[in-house]
């Protein structure tokens, strides 16, 4: 049986995400006329238009923050199980491989939004501490500038960024070398381990420790958590899972992955239902810690989120969503072995979770910059805008992933341990 | 349980044993279960075994364990002993879930090896003929139930032609019964080898 290792893009995926980019697009028009996000901030405007650039610049950085970090979680799939030896993802290995190069793309367009909304914009209301006349007043954020600077924020973006990016790079260009060696060469299967062991190492010093603290906690900047960082990478990480799972049925379902069977799918979808718990499990432990303890410059994250009783709390209903969406839906809906065979639940379950960790950065996000609004911080029209906003990564993502799946052949034939994804049986 | 009369044909390699179940169940034999030194991946489906309810039986159990600790504490916390904890409301339920998920993982833990002991047959003390010493060592083996219907000749040759390396009848109980290994001599009554 001859497999079908060339991808053709489809037609029908080629216009999806011309219109979803095409969506992109035009919010990000629509926000630069009507949101003004190069004007003075406070000043000229009151109430919530003098919000009006925050909204723009906090849309771009939700999205452009949880997406890249998404598609370089898909990376950070491969580097484990290369590191753990693990055969089993093999036979749809270049479906995360190609998800990962979307780092090429999102990476650069993440850090050109942080960077201009940290040198150029002149909104402050999303880092308080790039204010520096603010900073000096202040003494929690004048302790904490010597981390918390525009220089120092730059510098370990760049680099964390650009680190991803090599070590990615560099393991597909062997990836694919590999396809051309010759049948016995190995060489390539003991360099892979060592890339994919220096990428987790970067992995861990930056999502899982310094990034998320830079880019999402100091919003909230007097207030810390030691979980916050895993907590964004569980959150990333759940959804990178399923986007993988996404596009391997998508495959499927046009004829491609062969080799790919409900034994994958069904790992895959233990992968998404035990991280869920996963998340709600570090949600549970930075909440229960410190309800528990009631400090007030530790509650107040969680007042700014459900909302002083007297004032409704404007984001109860997102805050509880979030953990409808991320916990209870994918527990009761993948418990079942059936149900993590089922093409159908798995890809429904994929979608919600995909959105509800798009909803749980939106709830880490929004809050901080816009708590001084009161009821009016989580408007609907605010929360379709960033949807929108969303929709033009969405349809960045597929179009590039589709070009990367069409540059190489879907199965890395010539690693060693092909064979045992093929016989890969839970 | 009862004493059942056995034909059993015992091998030595994968290759060779995955074949004979098929067969056997194709010929309409009736395989009383088949003793393999390590768990064999594929091997409960060639033999046609159905799916395990062990995980809804687990999950009745975690269900237990969630309504009792969640009863249970809420119970004592608002009717029994009231308290003021650090001025926390009588019904903490952020505080009561780490118990919860404590009792509902143990319930479903103990419970699932309970009734899994229970459908294999173990316990301490308690015995089960596995029909050959070296099943637990380096042979697959496969006794195949004698019934009023079945000629055993032809259950024999069938066995020697699959590829057995070792094929006898055997008289055996096919329950577990309390007793010791040095002492009870049961298992190895009525055995006779056919054919080397």
């Amino acid at each position: 049986m001859a497999l079908k290792e060339q991808f053709e893009i489809p037609g029908g995926l080629k216009k999806w995400s011309y219109a979803l980019m095409g969506i992109g697009v035009l919010t990000l028009l629509l926000g630069i006329v009507f949101l003004h996000p190069f004007s003075g901030g406070h000043g000229e405007a009151h109430g919530a238009e003098a919000y009006g650039g925050t909204k723009f610049w906090m849309a771009l950085m939700h999205n452009s923050i949880f997406w890249l970090l998404v598609v370089t979680s898909s990376f950070f799939f491969i580097a484990a199980t290369t590191l753990a030896q693990g055969g089993w993802p093999l036979a749809f290995r270049r479906v995360p491989e190609a998800i990962s190069g979307n780092m090429n793309i999102l990476g650069p367009v993440a850090l050109a939004i942080l960077f201009a909304y940290v040198w150029i914009s002149k909104d402050h209301n999303i880092y308080h501490w790039k204010d520096t006349a603010h900073v000096q007043e202040d003494h929690i954020l004048k302790h904490k500038s010597g981390f918390l600077n525009p220089v120092f924020y730059t510098v370990l973006s760049l680099a964390a960024v650009g680190l991803w990016l090599w070590f990615r790079n560099w393991f597909r260009k062997l990836s694919l070398a590999e396809d051309l060696a010759g049948k016995g060469d190995h060489s390539f299967y003991w360099k892979s381990l060592g890339i994919s062991a220096a990428f987790l190492v970067t992995y861990g010093l930056t999502v899982l420790s310094t990034l998320p603290w830079m880019w999402l906690m100091s919003i909230d900047a007097h207030w810390y958590s030691t979980m916050y960082s895993w907590y964004t990478f569980a959150s990333s990480w759940v959804a990178g899972i399923s986007l993988i799972l996404l596009f391997v049925i998508y495959l499927k379902n046009q004829g491609y992955l062969e080799l790919v069977s409900e034994e994958h799918i069904h790992d895959l979808g233990k992968f998404m239902f035990a991280f869920s718990i996963f998340w709600t499990y570090l949600w549970f432990s930075q909440f229960m810690l410190i309800w528990y303890s009631n400090q007030p410059e530790e509650t107040k994250y969680f007042v700014d989120r459900l909302g002083p009783a007297w004032e409704g709390g404007p984001f109860k209903v997102t805050f509880f969503l979030n953990l409808i969406i991320n916990f209870l839906a994918p527990l009761l809906i993948l418990m079942r072995k059936g149900s993590k065979r089922n093409y159908g639940v798995v890809v429904f379950t994929a979608i919600l979770i995909i959105f509800g960790h798009w909803l749980d950065f939106y709830q880490m996000i929004t809050p901080g910059p816009l708590k001084e609004l009161g009821s009016e911080a989580n408007t609907f029209t605010y929360f379709i805008y960033s949807m929108g906003i969303g929709a033009g990564f969405v349809g960045l993502i597929l179009f590039f992933t589709a070009k990367y799946l069409t540059k190489a052949s879907l199965l890395a034939k010539n690693h060693p341990l092909v064979k045992e994804s093929v016989i890969h049986h839970t | 349980m009862s004493v059942k009369k056995f034909v059993v044909g015992c091998f030595d390699d994968e290759k060779t044993l995955f074949p004979a179940v098929k067969n056997s169940r194709k010929a309409g034999y009736k395989i009383h279960d088949v003793y393999t030194p390590f768990p064999v991946h594929g091997l409960d489906h060639a033999m046609g075994l159905r799916e395990t309810s062990l995980h809804t039986a687990g999950f009745i159990y975690a269900l237990t364990g969630t309504t009792t600790a969640l009863s249970f504490m809420s119970w004592v916390f608002t009717k029994d002993w009231p308290m003021n904890i650090g001025g926390k409301p009588h019904l903490p339920l952020p505080a009561f879930i780490p118990i919860i998920f404590e009792l509902t993982v143990l319930c479903s833990a103990v419970g699932m090896v309970l009734t899994f002991c229970y459908l294999s047959q173990l316990a301490p003390f308690v015995k089960k003929d596995h029909f050959h010493l070296r099943a637990t060592d380096d042979l697959f083996v496969m006794p195949i139930e004698v019934t009023e219907k079945t000629n055993l000749e032809e259950v024999k040759s069938f066995l020697q032609s699959a590829g057995a390396v070792e094929v006898f009848e055997k008289e055996a109980e096919t329950g577990w019964w309390v007793g010791r290994y040095d002492s009870d001599k049961k298992m190895f009554e009525k055995e006779e080898i056919v054919t080397a």
